[in-house]
């Protein structure tokens, strides 16, 4: 552990703490609203209720949104995952060229205005002549959870000791067995971890969803929908709720899975007494 | 020390096969216009501690790697055990291998890194666990089967690989400069255990490594490479005394090179002339071979050995003390002597204070002519 100087007192700590209430405020006040019983979310507080989230099961148009958001998260994770795994393996073990700019192709989604994203998706699906179905959103889905897959691959296998392999092929194992034995459990941690990502990503993705699909909404496109009627606002507020404790959840699962998967890898060598 | 009785290592009584084990015939390794291995041929008796040693870069490792099967030669052969090993994949092969990285199983504990190969296997009986006990034992490893690679030093790590190697009862283990990321305590423990192990298991090890005193310490014999090439294949004291040329000669430690000029070359003899040393009747190396009229004659630096006040020698030579560098247990004195075009190197153990002969001192140094070994230029 380095030694860590605590920040000096008086105006600084003062910027750290207006730094953090400006990030949470706003997040702050989904769950409070989300419990008042008032139907317009307005201080002063008139009392608490769980009624708002009590109501959320017993609309339907809400669980075919959730039912539909779980289809797209469940595939768009899978496939990411997937073409995530194939390129982290590759820029991590392979040396070739074209290697950073390849990588550098694969993130770059990332920076990309989502808007300008949706609709040359669009253009595309329209132009292949694929009607607009959930099918199109995982798709869309899978362009955006590509460079976290990505991130969080890389690190995963990035350092993967070549000689573990070798070693296992040296004491008698063959490809197959070596990759269930040794290669599969090092990196399953990786692997978890880019599927909550990916996951959570696409359950909370909105603007490309809204362009890509027909008439099945997401969860976010069904939240956009109830905002035209005041009344439905705090059931909103409940399911914005919900998905935000999810959302916090599922990173944070993801986060440690990540960490431990890199502690794995990069532990080796030995070189430590 | 000229003509002490030499004190015999306790295993050179040891009777040794004179069976192949390894057989390793005109093996070259080009990458592209690269020669890592060049020409190769190399035999490793059944038994054998034979060390590779080399700077990096020389193919050593190559070598060893194409014998485990995770490289193939471009063209030659490897036999291991009499049987080509051409096409034959790292798994199907009677050699096993401690990693330079130890390549411990980061998600498996102790026992079963140690498991890991018999698993396929299929032992019955408590087999499995009575031969991954044995070899824990045989490491000093008993009672902490259940620890994680985590949790291990760097010397214990070792040894969990050694034992996962040595659990297969292959033919052969392939060492990859396995005492490299100790410490240097830790190290020289090892050069012993390992060696003991060696005897104990009769396997034949492999080892690679840049570390000569490494290799002088543990092995059989030795391998020098350079460039690809070997350059010289002896047991330890040969290489050492005896080494082919100046490139072994260096590689292995100290060395004073003279120039000479062959007077007369016969069978087993060579006379020379020598600036500095004068006329000079020296063995003739077995693999001496005459390159023109000239000849280097090297000697190590504690085969020269001060002469206090009087005392005299049948050898000696005179000069002047220009350095003297302070050492504990030794002091490395730099002898200028008249004719010689460099100063020699000198080192004396300190218990007669060589460690105070002021510099600019005029000395004379006794020398055994045998000491003196020829190598051609």
């Amino acid at each position: 552990m380095r030694a860590r100087r605590f920040l000096p007192g008086g105006w600084l700590s003062a910027y750290a703490f207006l730094y953090i209430v400006f990030l949470y405020l706003p997040v702050i006040f989904l769950p409070i609203f989300s419990v008042n019983t008032a139907a317009t979310p307005k201080f002063p507080l008139t009392g608490f209720t769980l009624q708002w989230y009590e109501d959320l099961p017993r609309t339907p148009a809400l669980l075919d949104a959730a039912w539909n958001s779980l289809i797209v998260g469940v595939s768009a994770s899978l496939l990411a995952t997937v073409l995530g795994i194939l390129a982290a393996r590759s820029i991590t073990r392979y040396r070739y060229p074209g290697r950073r700019t390849i990588n550098g192709l694969i993130m770059a989604p990332l920076v990309l205005p989502e808007v300008i994203v949706a609709i040359s998706m669009l253009l595309v699906m329209l132009q292949l002549g694929l009607s607009l179905s959930l099918f199109t959103v995982v798709l869309g889905h899978v362009l955006i959870c590509i460079p976290y897959s990505m991130t969080v691959l890389t690190s995963g296998f990035e350092g993967f000791d070549r000689s573990l392999e070798e070693a296992s092929a040296d004491l008698g194992e063959s490809a197959f067995g070596t990759f269930r034995r040794v290669t599969l459990p090092m990196v399953a941690p990786a692997i978890i971890s880019s599927l909550l990502v990916c996951f959570t990503i696409s359950l909370d993705e909105f603007i490309i969803a809204f362009f890509l699909t027909g008439t099945e909404a997401t969860l976010p496109i069904y939240i956009w929908g109830q905002l035209r009627f005041a009344s439905k606002l705090p059931g909103v507020l409940a399911l914005g709720t919900l998905l935000l404790v999810a959302s916090f959840l599922l990173m944070t699962i993801a986060e440690i899975l990540r960490r431990r998967a890199a502690r794995r890898t990069q532990n080796e060598g030995g070189l430590y007494a | 020390m000229p003509e002490q009785p030499q004190i015999e290592r306790p295993h050179a009584d040891r009777i040794q096969s004179e069976r192949p084990m390894i057989e390793i015939r005109n093996v070259t390794r080009s990458y592209g216009a690269f020669k890592a291995l060049d020409d190769a041929t190399l035999t490793i008796r059944e038994g054998e501690f034979f060390s590779l040693l080399g700077p990096s870069g020389c193919g050593k490792t190559t070598l060893l790697r194409m014998i485990a099967g995770f490289d193939n030669p471009t063209s030659g052969s490897i036999a291991v055990g009499g049987q080509p090993m051409e096409g034959i994949p790292p798994n199907r092969r009677p050699t096993n291998m401690v990693f330079q990285s130890y390549a411990i199983f980061p998600h498996l504990n102790v026992e079963q890194n140690v498991a890991y190969g018999l698993k396929r296997l299929k032992l019955q009986g408590g087999e499995e666990k009575r031969r991954v006990e044995e070899a824990l034992a045989q490491v000093s490893l008993t009672g902490l089967g259940k620890r994680l690679a985590t949790e291990l030093s760097g010397g214990q790590r070792q040894r969990v690989a050694l034992a996962r190697a040595l659990v297969m009862r292959p033919k052969v283990l392939l060492l990859d400069e396995p005492l490299s990321a100790l410490d240097k305590k830790l190290r020289e423990q090892m050069q012993v255990e390992l060696r003991r192990l060696q005897q104990a298991v009769g396997i034949t090890f492999v080892l690679v490594t840049h570390d000569q005193y490494e290799a002088l310490a543990m092995s059989d014999r030795i391998a020098v490479m350079f460039g690809g090439r070997i350059a010289q294949v002896a047991s330890p004291k040969e290489i050492y005394q005896r080494p082919v040329d100046r490139q072994v000669a260096d590689f292995l430690g100290g060395m004073n090179f003279v120039k000479a000029e062959i007077v007369e070359e016969n069978g087993a003899s060579l006379v020379v002339d020598t600036l500095g040393f004068g006329r000079i009747k020296t063995d003739k190396p077995k693999a001496f071979v005459r390159n023109g009229g000239g000849a280097t004659l090297g000697i190590r630096p504690e085969r020269l050995r001060v002469l206090w006040d009087n005392a005299t020698a049948k050898f000696e030579v005179a000069g002047k003390v220009v350095e003297r560098h302070y050492f504990g247990e030794i002091t490395h004195l730099i002898v200028e002597i008249p004719g010689l075009e460099k100063p020699l190197s000198v080192t004396e153990t300190n218990d007669f204070g060589a460690d105070d002969i002021p510099v600019g001192t005029s000395i004379r140094l006794a020398y055994d002519p045998e000491a003196l070994v020829a190598m051609a230029d």
